[in-house]
């Protein structure tokens, strides 16, 4: 090494090199550059991984496209197709249940639970543990697997309730009455992270607010009526917008536990779109659907949003 | 009044703790059924305790699918996470210090920009991303699960990140400026160290979700030998395999294990991640 360094070719070369290094170093220490360097990466991630795939889906959603032929242009039909498609609305039935089912359901759960854990004992830390849990690894296949298993009519759920002398042999998966149930259960189930939203927002909760109430006589529950929950509710905002966005996209429990079945009644709109596009080919028509699928979600936030002057208190403590 | 306080006390205790079992009693569930034998475990479903205690549900998995086995599928998911996890760590701290401590034309587009993306969901992109990938040759290979996070893509965690990077002193910087320290050695050398509870928080999220991560794999990944876990165990479940399901429980519990033991480790950084910046678990 060091004999080629003693090589004044070599070194010639070097300084050359190292004098393009200095001025490309040194254009990228200029305050007004070094921005632009350091963002770099999302701005190439940005164009490469959602701008451009989401310029060729807007093209495509106006296409006939198989993914193996090249797309055709058809103007309007995949949108049009959409008003005659019965399973397309099938699946908008289901997904709108879902989605206002499960999120209320959940975010009560989640505040309900949030309020027992509130007070400190020493197991406090072991059941916001246990309650948390489901949460981090509800969204993986071996719980959707779990899940499965345990409502098939031989099921842990059965044997528990014939223990308790109830003799229950439905196949709660077989029945278009009860399955889409067993999937917002799931998603109950996972009531974890919104709990600890909603205990951070309850811890910050001044006393001094409850104290005076109770000099002046206020019970337990005008007090959670009057102070905690018109303190809570832009938590409640917030969970109730983001659990609905994610409530709509729900695919993998959906996708191995049920795929939709019985007769299209647990069908998620997700599971459909996937299904479009890659099991029958109809790329074109998936890609319309994914566009619809975000014109909604963006139409319930603003919805939300809208509704959000009514109920929701922002005026600080 | 304290015996009324007691009593009190040993009823909300057997509420919560009552709950908290049936929270976790699927969990409970699926570990117990992984140690029973095969065709007992619809049998003797209502117990939590095998009869007979066995491994060979264990041994039976663990052999995989055709020749491939689980020490394929682990050492899959494993390379993923990890390498997805780096990147996405190292890249939205670059961006996020970007974002923080400087000021150029067109940053409030590019932080709108970010938090959109944060909006858009993996799902409506999944159809546009596929056919982009399948353009770049992409499809078939780890790169679509990898590559974009190198790019900073999760706007949770630049947001994440920023806002930490924000509340470190800008003297600190200054200081550092007047000793003749480039921005990069800046980052380097005196943020990059000084953010290590968010980094902490990010890799533990990210590695998590990419853990569990089944879309994603299930559109680009098709070759058996390439499978993460996760689709491994939905071959499970497949109408054509030979149900198993002993050898199913045992590898779902082992899959969820490495998460578990993240949680239970970590479970302070997560508890603050979800509270402070409402990061989904």
């Amino acid at each position: 090494m060091s004999a080629r360094r003693a090589n004044p070719h070599f070194r010639a070369e070097l300084k050359k090199e190292g004098k393009k290094m200095n001025q490309i170093r040194r254009f990228a220490n200029q305050k007004h550059t070094a921005g632009y360097v350091f963002t770099l990466p999302f701005i190439i991630g940005f164009f490469m991984f959602m701008v451009v795939p989401m310029g060729m889906s807007l093209y495509y959603s106006f296409c006939d496209y198989d993914i193996l032929s090249p797309p055709v242009f058809s103007g309007l039909d995949n949108f049009r197709h959409m008003l005659t498609d019965d399973t397309f609305f099938q699946t908008l039935k289901v997904t709108f249940f879902f989605a206002f089912v499960s999120v209320p359901l959940k975010l009560l759960f989640a505040l309900l639970v949030a309020l027992l854990l509130l007070k400190n004992t020493r197991l406090s830390g072991f059941y916001r543990a246990a309650y948390y849990l489901p949460s981090i690894i509800g969204g993986s296949v071996a719980v959707s697997v779990l899940w499965k298993r345990m409502f098939s009519s031989d099921g842990v759920i059965n044997s528990l309730l014939q223990m308790v002398g109830i003799n229950c042999t439905v196949s709660w998966l077989g029945n278009t009455e009860t399955a889409i149930w067993v999937l917002i259960l799931l998603v109950v189930w996972q009531f974890g992270s919104s709990m600890l939203i909603f205990l951070s927002a309850l811890k910050q909760v001044p006393a001094s607010l409850y104290e005076a109430a109770k000099v002046d006589g206020a019970g337990p529950i005008y007090r959670f009526f009057k102070i905690t929950l018109p303190l809570l509710t832009p938590t409640i905002f917030f969970n109730l917008v983001m659990q609905m966005i994610s409530g709509f996209l729900a695919f993998t429990q959906c996708y191995i536990i049920t795929e939709g079945r019985p007769l299209n009644s647990t069908l998620l709109y997700t599971v459909y779109m996937y299904q479009q596009s890659f099991e029958f080919y109809n790329t074109g028509y998936g890609a319309a659907l994914a566009w619809v699928m975000l014109a909604i979600i963006g139409l319930i936030t603003l919805v939300l949003f809208a509704t959000k002057k009514f109920w929701v208190y922002e005026g600080g403590f | 009044m304290r015996s009324k306080r007691l009593v009190f006390n040993i009823v909300y205790n057997l509420c919560v703790f009552a709950i908290g079992i049936a929270m976790i009693y699927p969990l409970l569930w699926m570990l117990a059924s992984s140690f029973k034998e095969s065709n007992t475990i619809f049998n003797t479903a209502s117990s939590l305790i095998p009869k007979q205690a066995t491994l060979e549900n264990y041994i039976n998995g663990w052999k995989g699918f055709g020749k491939v086995s689980f020490t394929t599928f682990f050492r899959n998911s494993l390379f993923i996470s990890v390498t997805a996890t780096f990147g996405t760590v190292m890249a939205s701290s670059l961006v996020a210090y970007g974002f923080a401590r400087f000021q150029f034309k067109g940053k409030k587009l590019l932080f709108t920009a970010m938090l959109l993306s944060m909006m858009l969901p993996a799902q409506v992109l999944m159809i546009p991303q596929y056919l982009w990938y399948q353009k770049l040759g992409w499809v078939g290979s780890y790169l679509p699960l990898i590559v974009p996070y190198f790019f900073a893509i999760q706007g949770f965690f630049v947001y994440l990140m920023s806002n930490f990077i924000s509340g470190i002193p800008y003297e600190l910087d200054e200081a550092a400026k007047i000793d003749g320290c480039s921005y990069f050695s800046l980052y380097r050398y005196i943020i990059f160290p000084l953010i290590k509870p968010a980094l902490v928080t990010a890799c533990i999220f990210s590695f998590i979700w990419r853990w569990d991560d089944f879309l994603s794999s299930l559109l680009y990944v098709s070759k058996t030998a390439m499978y993460p876990v996760s689709l491994a165990l939905k071959l499970f479940c497949d109408p054509g395999a030979a149900s198993d399901y002993g050898a199913m429980f045992a590898m779902a519990t082992l899959s969820v294990l490495p998460v578990l033991v993240i949680f239970l480790i970590f479970q302070k950084h997560l508890v603050e991640g979800i509270s402070t910046s409402g990061l989904k678990g």
